[in-house]
């Protein structure tokens, strides 16, 4: 055996029945299997919850950011005012100030039209969300296969950094954070640019947002680590970055796709959760979760129940939906469900 | 890459002219475990002391009940592990403590097979990304391509090279155990450690693939560590069978010294403990049943390690260790009273 790769043939030397038992099915043209991420895709495309969640995914993100064109169409924004159409205590005409160019009423108090509230308020929690689910779950994957990979003590120091992030109670925290980062940001209360404030908002629920991928991708990057086939990659002499972007990560995408999936639905939640307690974008944009603190403000009329319904339907219907999909991919990608 | 008369006697073998391909002397490896809250450190003697050599073109067998230490031992000859102490000369050099571009040229000569063909694959990459795995990342390109070759590999363990494109899920677990024989042979190694390379297959297909292993022994001229805890497979491949009790080697010698004139107790006890399915209603015919558990390797017992479960233990055996000599049978054991024929 003199050169590396001198190849090895004569094929015939090795006892026939060998082959002809172990070779599947007689096949001979060009075989491609398919890869478990395909096969994902094809049991997701399967998947009757999929297929109706994702066209409905599909058509809530059409409406919340197809705003400046339904606006133009519908004739009105969100923030238009219509004091025309109150009476002398700022409560809508006629039955909650439904008309043909308000189809959904308008709100006590300015008169903003109530569709054009969901719709754009439908757009700053999904921005926010779908932002804070890729921030979240990039973070925590990185924070976790670190901590995995190298163990010891940089796993013990982020292991302990989680423990307390999550003897954190979240909703204590962004009580007390969210006026000083107005405080030390804007100098106050004040109106301020839709951006900025939505910003802080990711800011308050990524501080404990990415925790729990974090533990997830750690604990599947320390089962993976000991598996063979990383004993095998360096055994061959594959050094730590083959085996950390060649060998691990395509095995932990699929958890992660899931971890993100789901999250995107809980930030919705959460975000809804913090605008209704006023730790939110603020007055005067729409905001689905302050939609609701709203109402609730108005119950003693017809108004506030129906904007409570509407209100807290939609984000109702935005968590089931985007929950329900993130189920049917996770059922999808189940490993379990491979042959 | 001669054809050799495989069917050559181990003697011969073993005085190739260049000597053994692979020397350990004194291999230990201690894991540090710490036992209570006030922890006193204490170590699990995995592996301690063991003495062995391969010849050129040799099956050494390893054989011992399960956390005897084996797969350790095998972990350590390709420097998976680190040993805690000893020597592992592999084709004349100093294997211990190799590191960086030395260990990865050394990584190309010696190979590993595993025992598990459901973990030791991975599920995202195909074939061809598996056994072309250890080309890759060596940065060879073999004449022709790294497909060609890996395609020549896959017909070489019996696989159909069209197959190049699939995932390991689409095979049976005889499959799959050869596409790990493939991997480990890209490199065209001299050498190959097989931890248990059959235990978790069928027994029909088992003899498919030890049948594979010792045409490809023939064919490259491999010198092979065989690791398993099946005696009839071991005595199926194996030259030498080397036998582990406990971290230690109690006995080395030939397939009529190990199976027909067991030197150590051990071995003959184990070797009783086969069931043999043509005795089955027969009185049990000089069946040694051993008594007790194997001791824990915290704290072995002093003198012979099996004293505890032999029933010819003395006084001698509590404070006296056994050294590996060479018995009447030929072969080598650590036994103050071994059996005689």
């Amino acid at each position: 055996m003199t050169g590396m790769i001198e190849p090895i043939t004569d094929p015939g030397s090795i006892e026939p029945e060998v082959v002809v038992t172990e070779t599947v099915d007689g096949k001979q043209q060009s075989v491609h299997g398919r890869s478990p991420g395909q096969m994902a895709w094809i049991r997701l495309k399967r998947d009757r919850t999929a297929r109706v969640t994702g066209a409905l995914i599909l058509g809530i993100l059409l409406a919340a950011y197809g705003v400046p064109l339904w606006t133009a169409i519908y004739g009105t924004d969100a923030y238009a005012h219509n004091p025309d159409l109150l009476d002398r205590s700022s409560v809508p005409l006629g039955f909650v100030g439904v008309s043909g160019s308000h189809w959904l009423g308008i709100l006590q108090g300015n008169g903003e039209d109530v569709l054009m509230q969901l719709l754009t308020g439908m757009r700053t929690s999904l921005t926010i969300s779908i932002i804070c689910a890729i921030l979240a779950t990039a973070i925590g994957a990185i924070i976790g296969a670190t901590a995995g990979f190298l163990g010891g003590w940089v796993d013990a120091v982020i292991n302990w950094i989680i423990d307390v992030m999550l003897s954190l109670p979240f909703l204590i925290v962004a009580l007390a954070a969210f006026p000083i980062m107005q405080e030390v940001f804007f100098g106050g209360p004040s109106e301020r640019p839709l951006i900025l404030s939505g910003l802080m908002v990711t800011g308050i629920l990524l501080i404990f947002g990415w925790v729990g991928t974090a533990r997830l991708t750690r604990g599947q990057v320390i089962s993976l680590r000991e598996r063979e086939f990383i004993e095998a990659a360096r055994a061959s002499g594959a050094g730590n970055w083959h085996i950390i972007f060649k060998q691990i990560l395509p095995n932990v995408w699929a958890p992660i796709l899931v971890s993100f999936s789901m999250a995107v639905p809980g930030f919705v939640g959460f975000q809804a959760y913090l605008a209704f307690l006023n730790i939110g974008v603020g007055h005067p944009h729409p905001d689905l979760g302050r939609l609701v603190n709203f109402a609730v403000g108005k119950m003693q009329g017809l108004n506030g129940w129906f904007l409570l319904v509407i209100s807290g339907g939609t984000i109702f219907l935005l968590v089931l939906t985007f929950n329900l999909f993130g189920d049917a991919v996770r059922d999808a990608l189940n490993p379990k469900s491979n042959r | 890459m001669t054809q050799t008369d495989a069917a050559a006697i181990p003697e011969q073998r073993a005085a190739d002219a260049r000597g053994p391909i692979m020397k350990v002397s004194k291999l230990t490896k201690h894991f540090p475990v710490r036992a209570g809250l006030l922890a006193t450190k204490q170590n699990v003697r995995a592996v301690d002391g063991l003495e062995f050599e391969v010849g050129r073109g040799e099956a050494l067998g390893l054989v011992g009940e399960s956390g005897c230490g084996k797969t350790t031992t095998g972990r350590m000859l390709v420097r998976l592990l680190k040993p805690t102490a000893g020597e592992i000369v592999f084709d004349g050099k100093d294997i211990t403590h190799l590191k960086g571009g030395s260990l990865r040229s050394l990584r190309q000569e010696l190979q590993i097979i595993f025992q598990d063909p459901y973990s030791s694959l991975n599920p995202r990459h195909t074939v061809g990304a598996i056994v072309g795995m250890p080309l890759k990342v060596n940065k060879i390109n073999p004449p022709g391509g790294v497909k060609k070759r890996v395609q020549e590999l896959l017909e070489l363990v019996g696989l159909n090279p069209e197959h190049y494109n699939r995932f390991p899920h689409e095979f049976s677990g005889g499959q799959r155990q050869r596409i790990g024989i493939a991997r480990a042979l890209a490199l065209n190694p001299k050498m190959i450690i097989a931890d248990e390379p059959v235990s978790a297959l069928d027994v029909s297909i088992q003899a498919q693939v030890i049948n594979l292993l010792r045409e490809l022994q023939r064919e490259l001229d491999l010198s092979f560590v065989f690791i398993a805890h099946d005696l009839s497979v071991v005595r199926h491949f194996c030259d030498r069978i080397a036998v582990m009790y406990l971290g230690k080697i109690v006995e080395v010698g030939d397939r009529v010294q190990i199976y027909e004139k067991p030197s150590h107790p051990y071995t003959k006890a184990l070797l009783s403990a086969v069931p043999d399915v043509s005795k089955i209603g027969d009185k049990a015919t000089g069946r040694i049943r051993l008594e007790g558990d194997v001791p824990t390797p915290i704290n072995p017992p002093s003198g012979c390690r099996f004293r505890t479960r032999c029933w010819k233990a003395t006084e001698k055996c509590a404070t006296e260790e056994p050294p590996l000599v060479t018995t009447s049978t030929g072969a080598t054991a650590a036994c103050h009273y071994p059996e005689t024929y």
